[in-house]
């Protein structure tokens, strides 16, 4: 069976972001760039269906300009089987992201599609749900647990409250959690190997989909920090601050 | 398109409507819109009413069939899309619920969807935390229709009114891929329930092990009435169920209290706790972030402060 886990290289999640000064854009310049995490929770899910013979072939792909073919290496040197970069200026948003990866699995023919349940950047959460959409293939978001056998997967979904477990027939849609698995470390033997491999690179244009931005950042701002707090240097100290304030107990 | 008319889709667990139902439809108001309320369920006629003494929903919309007892995500945006072309908005609470299907209903629609939301600008014109709450982004849509999520906690709870609304009981047609459920495990404690709870005490990976997590910071809970949370550290680990989780992929609270204790205060942790009126830190190490946003910092061992804090509080009638 073959799966094709999708990726998003964005800012590391140890960085703290700050908007340009002008309030225009985030300033991203010069900053550590990463794959998603939960998109690195999808790569090692597809790596131990294939380590448990379930999977034969994984392909990885992201959408970007050439430099996102770092995040690419980085899946092939966790084992990824090959990898293909959607090359583009644009910066594309959930919907466009759907329609790119729906045409790529009209063509590929993938059983199984993984991506991460939401990047740490914009957190919207969206993409893998609108592919499923757009596919009209069954989809289990939010998956701490996978199990397949034969055509069906079986599928732990952390829910508000607790936990869902549901069952899909392939081919699917499947988006991680964090709790689906412990990504392995890349070995610098492994990333020097990924170095050589050979990147498939499809320009966006060649698609030809309306990939359209459908929401304009119009500013983005730092939030109002909150006003100082005071130390306190005992429980009782402590206790004595807090019955200060009305209505904060139940 | 111009309907004038918002859909709101109301969470519920088959007998009440999520707390979250009545911020959305404060939020729905803001559209200036007749506001309809789609219930989705197998046997919700209670849930139908109550969505229909809201104050500011014009109609109920009540799908109930008994094959609806545990919807999935493509039964819901099948239903949604039946009669989404006739709302200007689609609107829900954000929620693991919402944002399972929503994004499916928007890319049928062709729409770009807008999660998340803080504020209702202008209806179209949204204000969004990007970077885990690090930045703010305030973003137009284009789109003609919009399909978004709201952050309950920032719209104020509908109020109840004196008479009801009309409920319109539909069917729909057709099926959509079969997804078989089969099992929930819901998380069932006597606390209050953490997303919508007045006091929260949450542990950290200091807590140690699960008994003691337990042994800690459950009295203090007691004393408080507060719903227990977590950090992810402290989930991973095995200290608390995954949906005690506070944070960017977690839960998102604003209780009046929070107590983080033994908690560093990563920002994918205080993402889900930084709109709490009062923030409480309990750590033994004085440079730990957590600090910058408590309103009261305590430095110190927890495994002693939150006994005595337990003892002090019951001393002083706190509860
Ligand atoms: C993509 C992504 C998403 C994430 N989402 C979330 C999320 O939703 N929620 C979340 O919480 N985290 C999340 N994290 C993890 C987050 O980055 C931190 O790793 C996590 O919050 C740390 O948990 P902690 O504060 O319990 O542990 P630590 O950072 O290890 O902090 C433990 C603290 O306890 C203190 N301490 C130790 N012993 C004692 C003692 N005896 N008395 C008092 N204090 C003591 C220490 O000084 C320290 O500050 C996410 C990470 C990633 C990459």
């Amino acid at each position: 069976m073959n799966v094709l886990v999708a990726i998003k290289r964005v800012v590391d999640y140890n960085i703290k972001v700050r908007a340009k000064p002008d309030g225009s854009a985030v300033d991203i310049a010069g900053v550590k760039m990463s794959v998603n995490p939960f998109d690195e929770n999808a790569i090692e899910a597809a790596l131990q269906l294939k380590e448990q013979g379930v999977v034969s072939h994984i392909t990885v792909v992201t959408i970007g300009p050439n430099s996102h073919q770092d995040s690419l290496r980085h899946a092939l040197a966790m084992g990824a089987d090959d990898a293909l970069l959607i090359e583009t200026d644009e910066v594309l948003q959930s919907l466009g992201v759907a329609k790119v990866l729906k045409q790529l699995v009209d063509t590929m023919q993938p059983q199984l599609v993984l991506l991460g349940k939401q990047a740490i950047d914009d957190d919207a959460g969206q993409t893998g749900q609108m592919l499923a959409a757009l596919l009209n293939y069954p989809q289990a978001t939010y998956a701490s647990h996978i199990e397949i056998n034969g055509l069906e997967a079986t599928v732990v979904r952390e829910i508000d409250g607790g936990t869902e477990t549901i069952a899909i027939h392939l081919p699917a849609v499947i988006t991680a959690d964090l709790r689906l698995n412990e990504p392995r470390f890349v070995k610098l033997p492994q990333l020097m190997l990924a170095r050589k491999k050979q990147i498939n690179t499809v320009p966006l244009a060649s698609l030809d989909l309306d990939t359209r931005q459908r929401l304009i950042q119009l500013r983005v701002e730092e939030p109002p920090p909150r006003a100082a707090g005071i130390m306190v240097d005992s429980v009782d100290a402590l206790v004595s601050q807090l019955i200060k304030h009305e209505g904060i107990f139940a | 398109m111009s309907s004038g008319q918002t859909l709101v889709m109301a969470e519920h667990d088959g007998t009440q409507l999520a707390a979250s139902v009545y911020r959305s439809i404060t939020a729905a108001q803001q559209f200036g819109q007749h506001v309809s309320v789609l219930v989705i369920g197998a046997g919700i006629t209670q849930v139908a009413r109550e969505a229909a003494m809201i104050n500011g929903v014009q109609r109920v919309l009540q799908v109930d069939a008994v094959t609806l007892q545990h919807p999935s995500a493509e039964q819901i945006s099948h239903i949604v899309l039946q009669m989404a072309n006739a709302y200007e908005v689609l609107l829900a609470a954000h929620s693991s619920w919402s944002k399972n299907f929503l994004p499916r209903v928007a890319a049928l629609l062709d729409v770009g969807m807008v999660s998340d939301v803080l504020h209702i600008i202008v209806p179209r014109t949204y204000q969004r935390s990007v970077y885990a709450g690090n930045l703010l982004s305030t973003v137009q849509s284009q789109d003609e229709q919009q399909v978004l999520t709201v952050h309950a906690s920032k719209f104020k709870l509908a109020s109840l009114s004196q008479t009801s609304a009309v409920i319109e009981r539909l069917t729909v047609t057709g099926s959509p891929v079969p997804v078989r459920w089969i099992s929930q495990t819901l998380n069932q404690s006597p606390r209050p329930p953490l997303a919508s709870a007045k006091v929260v005490v949450s542990g950290g990976r200091a807590l140690g092990s699960a008994e003691r997590f337990e042994a800690v910071l459950a009295p203090l809970a007691n004393q408080l009435q507060a719903a227990i949370g977590a950090s992810r550290a402290a989930v991973d680990a095995g200290y608390a169920p995954n949906d005690l989780q506070v944070g960017q992929t977690g839960v998102v609270v604003a209780p009046a209290l929070y107590i983080a204790v033994g908690i560093s205060g990563a920002i994918q942790h205080t993402y889900g706790m930084k709109d709490s009126q009062v923030i409480v830190a309990i750590n033994q190490d004085p440079e730990a972030p957590i600090f910058q946003m408590a309103d009261y910092g305590l430095v110190g061992d927890l495994f002693s402060v939150i006994p005595a804090l337990t003892a002090a509080l019951s001393q002083a009638n706190i509860n």
